[in-house]
């Protein structure tokens, strides 16, 4: 035991205050450009871009593709690839939007806005989507199809499977409560939004303190107490900070007079009601927390690595890769189509062009957010992140006034850019 | 066959590897050979490059499926299809690829495909780690980089993880493809205590060492292939350096022009 502790002491004595913390530089490093950005555009649009309800618009623009970008972390670790994710978006979309106004209300006879049609609905989606991704996945991993050719053909053909379904027509409206996760229309207000800000501090402070005891308990290097609580208190401040942000978002007075009366109550004057948290940011955080215990605390995790930095190495140790693969572009389907409730959710009716182009928005989100196509490297948190930064060059270059083709310019440049960014950081770590 | 002295005459060898047959395209890499091996033994895998020892081995870790042949263990066929198949036989092997994943550690990579798990089911990465130290400390006690992946490690470094996760798991069967090729003086002498030490707890050992004096030292059979086929197997007291040396080079048991 005394050989592990002699190292760190040694080290210690050149390490400043900041090294200290034992912060991830990386996830430092996008937080930092992604607060540059924000300030930069601030600046340019007088002081709308960081305004609550901007801030709002732009949690809930990203959550569909940041959804998909967790899964496509695990394709690409793989040395995969998947071109094929707005296409299932758009045909699990389709089914759902058929599903909730064509074959429950009338076909099956529950009538419209049936307490159940949302939960079958989504159900019936999510089971489509993971099918289709465990079949391209078969193809890929049984048959050695590349996942490219496969994803290529998954492209060109669900898209117009969808198409098929629903004559390429737009299907609206849709089902009331399923309406609700598609982000504005379905909040949780100030109060219950606090309560689960609370208990997601707590939990997070909670999940790091386990950490650092079972570290301990085995005797390994800990950081120092100070350093532990400091990490702590920013953690829980970023959660509380994101929830008052969201809370700080006000109903428009009209549209909350209109709520009263729907309910026949006379609204008090002078009432202020924040939207806080919407549904679909609690599904995104939902599946980024799922991903992440996935990612780094179960065997599935652990073997999508493993694959990922040495396929032969992954077989001579006994692990499935095929079967691997498989589950890899099925939980891949699965996003796609939780996906597609959001944002056919958001956009309030299933048009055939849903989620076009989503296909590069997720990969791009997935790359800036250190995914290295190499494979065997990536985060989950790096794609939302990745996510995150794309939406609001978007949404920040749209506000500015910035035309759509130096829009797309832009994008494309910095894509390029942060991949080489993530390159150069990997060489002055020595790692590749 | 000659019969070692201190193996029991008739006792039934811990692996038989029967008239093992396999081709790559129209490469015969393995054409009819077959070994034995018994508990407490060493026996050596001599031949040059590309003679067919790296394959034959994978036949038996499951890496690779025989064209034909039987695979005999404790007297009973078994079936190895898959690198799970061999594990379950007890059977662990060091591979001449080393087979480490790069962008993981060397808990995880020891570990790798038997992860420790906590009661409710996740990977126990500290207990991992633990034990990771726990073994390294025996194979190598200079090993710091513990929480690095191994990419970040030297090549002996990497071995030692390598060697680390066959010996950890209690095999009874070890496959040792060229074990000691990366590694400096001191640490092959470790290893070939750690040889001497399995050995004296009965496990069987087939090492593969280009090293003809290694060879001598910690075998007390050899079996030398070229070209795909078996030229001999030959009891190490018997035969000299330079028999071994001319069985591999010139494919031919000694003396066995006079008999
Ligand atoms: N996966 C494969 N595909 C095609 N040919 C192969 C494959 N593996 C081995 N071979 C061929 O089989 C023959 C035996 O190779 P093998 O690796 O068993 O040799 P070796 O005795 O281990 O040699 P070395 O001492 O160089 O490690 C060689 O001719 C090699 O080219
Ligand atoms: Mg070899």
């Amino acid at each position: 035991m005394s050989d592990t502790t002699s190292q760190p002491v040694s080290q210690q004595t050149s390490r400043n205050l900041f090294q200290q913390l034992e912060l991830d530089m990386r996830l430092l490093g996008m937080i930092g450009a992604f607060v540059i950005l924000c300030i930069g555009f601030n600046i340019f649009t007088d002081g709308r871009f960081l305004t609550p309800r901007n801030l709002f618009n732009l949690t809930i623009q990203t959550v569909s593709v940041a959804i998909m970008a967790t899964g496509m972390v695990f394709i690409i670790v793989t040395r995969h690839i998947d071109l094929s994710v707005g296409g299932l978006l758009a045909v699990s979309s389709a089914v759902m939007a058929i599903t909730q106004t064509d074959i429950l209300p009338t076909a099956l006879g529950l009538g419209f806005d049936h307490p159940l049609i949302w939960v079958v609905t989504i159900f019936a989606g999510l089971a489509v989507g993971t099918l289709i991704g465990a079949l391209q996945g078969w193809l890929v991993g049984y048959h050695a199809i590349p996942a490219f050719i496969v994803t290529l053909g998954g492209f060109l053909l669900w898209r117009n499977v969808g198409w098929f379904m629903t004559d390429g027509q737009t299907i609206a409206p849709l089902d009331a409560t399923f309406l609700k996760l598609g982000g504005i229309n379905g909040t949780l207000g100030e109060f219950w939004s606090w309560v689960i800000g609370a208990i997601a501090a707590v939990l997070s402070v909670w999940g790091l303190w386990m950490g650092r005891k079972s570290r301990a308990a085995h005797g390994f290097h800990v950081k120092p107490m100070w350093a532990e609580l400091t990490v702590m208190g920013i953690v829980a401040g970023a959660i509380l900070g994101f929830v008052a942000v969201l809370n700080a978002y006000h109903i428009p007075s009209r549209k909350l007079k209109r709520m009263f009366e729907a309910r026949g109550e006379v609204m008090p004057e002078g009432l202020e009601v924040g939207y806080g948290l919407p549904i679909s940011v609690l599904i995104l955080i939902a599946v980024a927390v799922v991903m992440t215990v996935i990612a780094k605390r179960t065997r599935f995790g652990r073997y999508i690595f493993a694959t990922g930095g040495n396929p032969n190495a992954a077989e001579l140790s006994g692990i499935n890769t095929r079967l691997l693969t498989v589950k890899i572009f099925a939980l891949m389907g699965f996003l796609c189509a939780l996906s597609a409730v959001v944002a056919s959710a958001r956009l309030s009716s299933h048009t055939n062009d849903i989620g076009t182009l989503d296909e590069l928005r997720v990969i791009a989100a997935a790359v800036i957010g250190g995914t290295a196509l190499s494979g065997g490297l990536g985060t989950i948190y790096g794609a939302i992140l990745g996510a995150l930064v794309m939406q609001s060059l978007q949404s920040g270059m749209a506000m500015v006034g910035v035309d759509a083709p130096l829009q797309n310019i832009v994008v494309g440049a910095v894509l390029v850019f942060a991949v080489w960014i993530d390159i150069q950081y990997r060489k002055r770590l020595g790692t590749k | 066959m000659a019969r070692n002295p201190h193996r029991n005459a008739g006792e039934t060898p811990l692996v038989e590897m029967k008239d093992i047959s396999i081709s790559f395209g129209g490469v015969k890499a393995v054409d009819h050979v077959s070994v034995d091996l018994h508990p407490g033994e060493v026996v050596g895998l001599l031949g040059h490059n590309g003679a067919g020892k790296s394959t034959l081995i994978k036949i038996l870790s499951g890496a690779y499926a025989m064209d034909s042949g039987e695979i005999r263990v404790n007297g009973n066929k078994v079936e190895i299809h898959t690198p799970r198949d061999a594990r379950a036989q007890n059977i662990e092997t060091i591979y001449q690829t080393l087979a480490l994943a790069d962008n993981l550690d060397a808990a995880a990579n020891l570990f790798l495909g038997r992860e420790l798990v906590t009661p409710f089911g996740l990977v126990d990465d500290a207990a991992m780690e633990s034990e990771c130290r726990k073994i390294m400390g025996r194979l190598n006690p200079n090993f710091r980089k513990f929480s690095e992946p191994v990419s970040a490690l030297s090549g002996g470094q990497r071995q030692s993880v390598a060697i680390a996760r066959a010996v950890y798991f209690n095999a009874k069967i070890l496959i040792m493809d060229e074990p000691t090729a990366a590694l400096g003086p001191h640490e092959t002498q470790m290893v070939a205590e750690l040889i001497q030490q399995l050995k004296a707890e009965g496990i069987g050992i087939f090492l593969i060492d280009h090293d003809v004096h290694a060879v001598m030292e910690l075998c007390d059979r050899a079996s030398v292939m070229k070209n795909g086929q078996l030229v001999g197997t030959v009891e190490i007291d018997d035969v000299t350096d330079d028999d071994l040396l001319s069985m591999i080079i010139l494919g031919k048991k000694p003396g066995e022009a006079a008999a």
